[in-house]
This record gives structure tokens, C-alpha cells and sequence, in this order.
């Protein structure tokens, strides 16, 4: 099934190219957004076949996006055809290691009617493709596969080129096909003219139209098969160029130095501490901002070292130990309602049953493997730096900000990094390499040390949740409250805030303001984007029912404090905190009636998407119906197995996931082995399958490592989660369970988001199955086996 | 700074190093390899890893001074795009990465541990692989290609 032979598609514009354009002035911006005729080919060599200066002239554009980004209304941003017939498509949507440009060529490949090999894409330049904001919370299927953006211009140009091949055939398009980069007759496949012919040298000059017909999925032959990633050939046999491995002409090397303690000031620097080391080049400070600059990296990691800082003190941090109670204390608040029935209190107080239980979830980080990494080139009044940011105009915008530069000054180049899983410190290095190569006048790469990537990235959020259930005399669900408290600070910089991450912060930009507000305003519209709302009721805003369930009477509060750490979306934010106390309150409810955890939830879901991913998940399980917990058929047992269920209708309708775990504990020890997990999964339609299961995969284990295993430590100043020993993730040898993924394709449907949709269930799915094993609730992560046995001893 | 001599994927170098430099550090800088990375600098994740004499080794934390005359071969010394190693071949047909940061470590340490233990079971490769980390979590799918390169190699 897999197609490995296909001809190596670089994914990225060949270096010599984006070079050359950059040489000669020009601006593809100006191109799309100029009035002459002009192209721009670059054939499968690179080559570059024509330039010409443009006029740039002002529009209006996406809502958000940079005023000069390529207007992500016209055709023209994303799709052009080259003389020799070859399109090249600009995306902003980046590859971070999930197959989205293998997917997103499938899909100009299909849609253009044209072979695999003849699509290049152009991902995420400032210099090329459109403002598409981040590549981020499972939005680019949504985004580019639908009918805006890329596919919808896609779509466009075929209808467009359909056209023009009616006036030049002068047969009406209804008897026309696009075949392999031709329009030709359908009755007389002689009668044909190519692409290139119609359109090469010109622009389309169209706006995207949503209503373009796309291709329906039946007759699909590229998207949605498993075509295997051009870019694996590269990468398995170590030549593929990631962000760590760019280097340019008179690069220096740059180390930084990060605070003693979390909040302590820069109070002294003696550089004469290393200024006679070899490779010196440079110290450079701003405000608590400090690096160095070397010739060769090894110098800089050891003048980095040697260097003499002296710091203020600074205040403690919170107690890791009372945490939970602190996030709960704390004021100011910043409240958020969800949904509110007005009614939940009342009929908590009728209910024949209340159930109360408390979940407690950590920091956790992103902790990729490579640790972050940037190449910036500041000469003068301009800047170009590689930097694997999810956001190349974002980086931009507030690079331009720390440095002083105006923003089309500034071109931002998206390099892959190792995976992020959400804002790593990519962000944060690009800006470190920029600020060391400003100083010192010349390129510079920075790679963070294992250290400073850990503890000072944007963590995922810690959360501390309430849920309290009342049921009725039948054992029915009639009332669902959910409060919980989160700490923020920081966040993603977006177009404003370079001090939303640490290297911002210390060069002297303040974090976005966090803004208190209690109580919470009432909901007017609704969003389950964080998945605070369970699936099990309602979701009644503004008139009308949004959620996925039957539950009436409910009620969502968050109250946001500020955190003593920087913090971000980490891959399923807030949604895999909020499920997993769902998904285990929801097995409580059922044991507490002794209801099979399957046969319960289906009984509160009115969502027909989700119900066929937990009968789904259920059925390929071979799901042993019956309440938890099993009736352990021999005590003196010293193993206990069990299984259990989890689901999501993730972010309320970007997807819907359920998961059985089956598990096994060791009752002396807590020692917890998951033996398999059988995930199911419904993106829409599926623009490829094989990647698809790849990232269910992957979600499923990273959330099992998440789940038993990660957890960020701190003592009075700092954190303490600095390496590989001191942040647990679970190594490749682990006993790695079976996991089966049954892929629900629904091919006349949205493409839904799908790499964080398998990790959100995982923790309820194996709290859950220890819980059918002993009868042992864990009701807080990570399930480390002192947790378990102490779960097991109460 | 001294003269090295060093022989990496069949040619050999002669640089003007700091021979406490470690190993890593001159392959990617001053050589421009690819397929060693920075990972942890700790020795702990196996992104930097080598082979040297048939045995893995962590070039993070080993000075480029003390594998002076050595044979170093590194992830693209392996096989080529045109010419896999049986292993990286079967990561291509598996599509056993996401990132792929990892492969170096991965992929190497799998070459080492095949090579010494032709017939071992799947539960004795998980533990031969148990010193090196994979975040996208592509576990499944690796092990799943290393079998496959067992068979293949076994041939």
C-alpha cells in the first residue's frame, strides 16, 4: 500500500532559488499583488525561469493576516503554473512532521489534475506564501482541505483552466476534462491543450471561490490514498536539512544564559571573564537578555559557561507539594462560563445521587528531542533568519518589534525543527539568534542546550478540576457542574507579543496583560474549543443545543490565575486536561450504578459521529461489557488486568476519537502495564490514511508517556525538569502495548483537525482500565506507580 | 588547537580542532553531516549517535580527540537515498518516523544491536532499543521496521 519509489519532492523551494529571488529584489508579494503579466516557474530542477519587478499595491486582506502578506483571497497566493506545466503551490500551513505536505501536494495534485511528482510546494516563507497565522491546534486539514484557502484556490484555478481551454478548443466546458495538466475533450482525447499553454506566464487574477466545485471523493486518485512521505527517503538516510542544519556563509555561533532563578534580575556582567577565550566574539545584554557569540560553537557553549553574571534574588515560587490548593486560592481570577443552565444547583440538590470528584493534572512539557534552534542574519536595517516557528508573519511582526525594524523588512523562513507538539522554544531561540546576530553584525546560529530548552519553554497547562454529577433514581445523568483553575502566563506571540515567551520577556517586553474578571459574564456563543464542556450534555447557547449530549442541566466554569511559568498550548491544550477528568468521572458515574462504561456513555450521547467512534472502538476491542470493576476471580492474584473507555468529540466538532485501554497492574508494587489500545478515530474525509494512522499512533503512545510518566518539578527557585532523567518520557524500549487504530473514513464530510485527537483520550482510557483492574480510582497525573499503590492502599 | 586526523563514512579529514571537542560538534560544523544531532548534549536521548568499530556511540559526550584515527560512520554513511541500508529501508517502507530527529539514534543503535544478535525476539529488541528516545512516539512503527530489516538482513 505504501509508494516509497516515488521521486524524492522537495518540500521546501531548492536554497539557490529562494536566494536568487531574494538577489533580485524580488517580491512575490509584488507579483500577486502587481497589475503586468509576469512568471515565476520553478521547473522540478529549481530553476529559475523569470523575474520582473512589480509595483506593489495595497488590499484588503484575511482578517487577521499582515497587511502585505499574499492575500489569501486570491488564486494567485497559492497556485501557479509554470512554463514547463508544473505547479507550485504556496501553503502556510508548515510540515512539523505529520505529513502535511505530503497531504497538502496530494491535494493540489488532485484537484489540478496533475501527477504527484509535478506538485511543488512552497511552505511558510514571509517572502512567498500566505499569512495562514500558526500551524497549530489541528487547523490546517480544516483550513487548506475544504473549500477556503488552498483547496478552494485549487478548486478555482481547475474551473478557471477548464475555461480557458473551452475558448481555445471552442468546445463547451461541460464536454471538457482536466487530465494530467491538460484540459482535453472527453469524446477525442487528441483534442487537448496543456496548462501551461493556457495559463503559463500569466496570473489567474481570480478570487478564491468558495463554491468551486471540488473533485467529490470517489473519484479521488491521489488524495486520500497512503502515499508514502517524499521527505522519508532524506530523512532516514540523515541528508534531510532541518532548521539545526542550516548554515550560511560567515555564520557565528551563539550560546545564551539564562537567569539563576525564575523572576531574579541581571544585576552585574563581567565579561573580562571571557574575553580572553578563545573564539571570543562577542557578550551581548539587554536588560536580563545575555548571550555570547563565538566562532565555533563549542566555544560559545564553554565562554557561555565561564561566563561571571551576578543575579538578584528572587522570590519563591509556590510549594509543588500544595499546588492544586494554590491554583484554587488564588486572586485575582479570570472566569470563563462555558455553558449555564441557571439550573444546576437546583437540581443537584433533587437529585437522588450526588457524585463529587476532584482531578489534578500538571505542567507538562513539549520537551522535543532536538533542542530548539534558529539562524538570523541582521544586517543593518534587515533581517532573515530560518527559525522553525509555527508562525512564520507572527515571528516576524514581533521580531521586527524586539529588533526595531519594520516588519517588511524582516523575512522569516520556516525550517522544520525536531517535532513541537505546540510552542516549544522555537520561538523563543529564533529571537535569541536574531538579537546575538544584531550585535554582532553577522549571521549567527543558536541551538539551546538541553537545559534552557526545558526550563524555560511554555509549558502545557496545569489544572485542578471539580466534577459533580447528579443522578437520578434510575441512575440517569440529570446535572453535569464542572469548575476548574488553570495558571496562565505568556502564550503564543502572535503579531504583538514577543514577551509572551522568555526571551522576549527578558529583552524588556511585557507578557500579554493578564486581565481579571469575576464572575464570569453568562455565555452568548458558543465554543467546546478547550473541551471544558463534556460530551455528555447539551451545550444550550444562544438559543440553541451545540453538544454532543443529552444532559440538560449543566454548568462549565474556568477560573484562569496567573502562573509562576510560562505557559502554551501543548499538543490537545486544555482539551486533553478537560477529558481526561470527563472520561474519568464519567466511569465513576457508571460504576456508581453499575452500568457497563460503553452502555453508559452511548445512553447520555446524542452526537451520532460519536456514538460510532465508541461502538467502533468498542466493537474492534472486543469490549467485555459489564460494570467496573471486574470481580477479580482469585484474591490472592498478584496481577490485576482490566479495561477501559474513553471519548472525545474533540474541541466539540474538530473530530471524535474513543479509545479502549486494556491494562495490567502489579498489585504489590503499583506497577502499571498497558497491553493495548485500540483507538478509533473520524476526521471527515481522510486525505490520507496511512498518515492518518501514523499520527493516531504516535498520539496514542505520547499521551500513554504523558499519562504515566511526565510531569514538570520545581524547588524554591527553579524548575527542576531539566533533562532526560529529571523528565520522564517513556524511552523506545518500553513495553510498548499493541495499539490498533480503526480509521472511521467519512468522505462526504469537512476534514476535520486529527493530530491531537487520539492523545486527549488516552489518560481517561487507562485511569479507567485501572480502575476496572482494582477498583482503584487515580484521579491525578501522572499514574507513577507510588500514586497507583497509594490508590490501591485507600 | 591541534591537527585531528579522522576518517568519517570512508574519507579522511585532517582538521585544526580543540581535541576536547566533542565529536558531534566537529561532525556537524566543521564536516556539515546531517544525520548526528544535538539532542541533549548528555548522552541521554541517542540523537548524536555514531558507529565506531561496530559499537554505538553517543558523539555528544565523546572527545573528537579520543577516536583520533578511528573509522566513524555516521546515519548517512550508512546507505544512501539511492541505496538504503536494509534498516533505512525499511524505515522508508514503514514510514517509521514523523520528525525523524531521532533516526540517527534510532536507526544506528538498531544496525548495532542486529548486527550482535541476528536472531533476537521482538521483547529483546524493545530492550536492546531501551537507551533511545523517540517524542513523536513513532514507537510502534519502528520496532515494527526493524523486524522487518531482521528478516530482510537475515537473507
Amino acid at each position: 500500500m505504501k509508494n516509497p519509489s516515488l521521486a524524492a519532492n522537495e518540500t521546501q523551494m531548492a536554497r539557490n532559488a529562494a536566494d536568487a529571488l531574494a538577489r533580485a529584489g524580488f517580491s512575490r508579494r509584488a507579483f500577486i499583488k502587481g497589475t503586468g503579466a509576469l512568471i515565476v516557474s520553478f521547473s522540478m530542477g529549481g530553476a529559475l525561469k523569470t523575474l520582473g519587478a512589480q509595483q506593489t499595491r495595497a488590499g484588503a486582506f484575511g482578517e487577521n493576516a499582515a497587511a502585505d502578506s499574499p492575500p489569501v483571497g486570491e488564486v494567485d497566493s497559492w497556485i501557479a503554473i509554470g512554463s514547463d506545466g508544473g505547479v507550485t503551490a504556496y501553503t502556510g500551513k508548515e510540515e512539523l512532521g505529520q505529513g502535511m505536505s505530503t497531504a497538502q501536494t496530494q491535494l493540489v495534485a488532485e484537484e489540478l489534475c496533475v501527477p504527484f511528482q509535478r506538485v511543488k510546494l512552497i511552505v511558510a516563507d514571509t517572502s512567498f506564501t500566505p499569512d495562514q497565522g500558526v500551524t497549530s491546534g489541528s487547523q490546517s486539514s480544516p483550513a487548506n482541505f475544504n473549500h477556503e484557502n488552498l483547496a478552494g484556490a485549487c478548486a478555482t484555478a481547475r474551473e478557471a483552466l477548464l475555461q480557458l481551454g473551452s475558448k481555445q478548443l471552442d468546445i463547451p466546458v461541460d464536454q471538457l476534462v482536466a487530465v494530467d495538466g491538460t484540459i482535453q475533450a472527453k469524446s477525442d482525447a487528441s483534442k487537448k491543450v496543456a496548462y501551461a499553454d493556457l495559463i503559463a506566464g500569466k496570473k489567474f487574477d481570480l478570487k478564491v471561490n468558495p463554491s468551486a466545485k471540488r473533485k467529490p471523493a470517489s473519484e479521488w486518485t491521489v488524495l486520500g490514498k497512503p502515499i508514502g512521505r517524499p521527505d522519508m527517503p532524506a530523512m532516514a538516510t540523515g541528508t534531510f536539512e532541518y532548521a539545526q542544519n542550516v548554515r550560511v556563509p560567515g555564520m557565528l555561533h551563539g550560546m545564551v544564559v539564562r537567569p539563576s532563578a525564575v523572576g531574579a534580575n541581571l544585576m552585574n556582567v563581567d565579561e573580562s571573564s571571557v574575553s580572553g577565550m578563545p573564539g571570543f566574539v562577542k557578550v551581548v545584554v539587554k536588560k536580563n537578555f545575555v548571550g555570547v557569540v563565538a566562532e565555533k560553537p563549542w566555544q560559545a557553549v564553554q565562554i557561555a559557561k565561564a561566563l561571571k553574571l551576578t543575579w538578584s534574588p528572587a522570590p519563591e515560587l509556590p510549594k509543588q507539594e500544595t499546588f492544586y490548593d494554590h491554583l484554587r486560592n488564588q486572586k485575582p481570577t479570570r472566569d470563563t462560563m462555558s455553558v449555564n443552565s441557571k439550573d444546576v444547583d437546583e437540581k443537584l440538590a433533587s437529585a437522588a445521587t450526588v457524585v463529587k470528584a476532584t482531578y489534578n493534572h500538571p505542567y507538562q512539557m513539549h520537551g522535543s528531542i532536538g533542542s530548539s534552534c534558529a539562524v538570523a542574519d541582521v544586517q543593518g536595517d534587515k533581517a532573515t533568519v530560518w527559525s522553525p516557528t509555527q508562525g512564520v508573519w507572527h515571528q516576524r511582526a514581533t521580531l521586527a518589534m524586539l529588533l526595531g525594524l519594520k516588519p517588511a523588512n524582516v523575512r522569516v523562513i520556516f525550517r522544520r525543527g525536531s517535532g513541537c507538539y505546540g510552542i516549544n522554544g522555537a520561538d523563543a531561540v529564533t529571537y535569541d539568534a536574531a538579537l546575538l546576530s544584531q550585535a554582532a553584525g553577522k549571521p549567527v546560529r543558536v541551538q539551546l542546550t538541553r537545559k534552557d530548552e526545558m526550563a524555560w519553554e511554555n509549558y502545557g497547562f496545569a489544572f485542578t478540576i471539580d466534577e459533580r454529577a447528579g443522578l437520578d433514581a434510575q441512575g440517569n445523568i440529570i446535572a453535569w457542574d464542572h469548575e476548574a483553575w488553570s495558571p496562565v502566563l505568556g502564550n503564543r506571540p502572535v503579531y504583538t507579543y514577543p514577551g509572551n515567551v522568555i526571551t522576549g520577556f527578558l529583552a524588556g517586553f511585557q507578557p500579554e496583560e493578564f486581565r481579571p474578571r469575576s464572575p464570569a459574564p453568562e455565555p452568548n456563543a458558543y465554543s467546546n474549543n478547550p473541551n471544558a464542556v463534556p460530551s455528555y450534555v447539551v451545550g444550550h447557547v444562544g438559543g440553541s443545543d451545540h453538544g454532543a449530549g443529552t444532559i440538560k442541566s449543566e454548568r462549565v466554569l474556568l477560573h484562569n490565575v496567573v502562573s509562576p511559568f510560562w505557559t502554551g498550548p501543548l499538543r490537545s491544550p486544555q482539551r486533553l486536561q478537560n477529558t481526561f477528568a470527563h472520561e474519568s468521572f464519567m466511569d465513576e458515574l457508571a460504576a456508581r450504578v453499575k452500568a457497563d462504561p460503553v452502555e453508559y456513555r452511548l445512553r447520555h450521547l446524542s452526537e451520532p459521529r460519536m456514538q460510532d467512534v465508541v461502538k467502533a472502538a468498542a466493537k474492534a476491542a472486543n469490549w467485555d461489557a459489564r460494570p467496573s470493576p471486574k470481580k477479580r476471580p482469585v484474591t490472592s492474584a498478584k496481577v490485576a488486568s482490566g479495561r477501559g473507555i474513553s471519548c472525545v468529540a474533540y474541541e466539540g466538532d474538530n473530530g471524535f476519537s474513543a479509545m479502549v485501554a486494556e491494562v495490567e497492574v502489579e498489585l504489590a508494587t503499583g506497577n502499571l502495564t498497558v497491553k493495548r489500545i485500540v483507538v478509533s478515530i473520524d476526521a471527515g474525509a481522510i486525505s490520507n490514511p496511512d498518515g492518518l494512522r501514523n499520527q493516531s499512533e504516535g498520539g496514542a503512545l505520547q499521551g500513554m508517556s504523558r499519562a504515566l510518566g511526565e510531569e514538570v518539578t520545581w524547588d524554591d527557585h527553579n524548575v527542576t525538569s531539566i533533562d532526560w532523567k529529571t523528565y520522564h518520557s517513556l524511552p523506545l524500549g518500553f513495553a510498548v502495548p499493541k495499539v490498533e487504530v480503526v480509521l472511521l473514513n467519512r468522505p462526504d464530510m469537512p476534514a476535520t483537525g486529527a493530530g491531537e485527537t487520539a492523545i486527549t483520550v488516552v489518560a481517561g482510557a487507562i485511569a479507567n482500565a485501572i480502575f476496572d483492574a482494582t477498583g482503584a480510582r487515580i484521579r491525578q497525573v501522572p499514574f507513577t506507580p507510588e500514586r497507583i499503590k497509594a490508590a490501591l492502599a485507600s | 588547537m591541534s591537527l585531528i586526523s579522522l576518517k568519517v563514512n570512508g574519507q579522511t579529514h585532517s582538521l585544526d580542532v580543540d581535541p576536547t571537542t566533542p565529536l558531534l560538534y566537529v561532525l556537524s560544523d566543521d564536516l556539515g553531516l546531517r544525520g548526528p544531532k544535538f539532542g541533549c548534549g548528555l548522552g541521554q536521548c541517542g540523537a548524536c549517535t555514531v558507529m565506531i568499530k561496530g559499537e554505538t556511540v553517543r558523539s555528544c559526550r565523546r572527545e573528537v580527540g579520543s577516536v583520533q584515527g578511528a573509522e566513524v560512520v555516521t546515519l548517512e554513511g550508512l546507505g544512501t537515498v539511492e541505496k538504503p541500508h536494509p534498516i533505512q529501508k525499511a524505515f522508508i517502507d514503514e514510514q517509521a518516523a514523523q520528525c525523524g530527529y531521532c533516526l540517527s539514534g534510532i536507526i544506528l543503535t538498531a544496525k548495532v544491536f542486529l548486527d550482535k544478535n541476528p536472531k533476537a525476539t521482538e521483547k529483546e529488541i524493545q530492550e536492546g532499543m531501551s537507551r533511545v528516545l523517540c517524542r513523536c512516539f513513532t514507537h510502534t512503527r519502528m520496532l515494527r521496521a526493524i523486524g522487518r530489516a531482521q528478516k530482510e538482513m537475515a537473507r
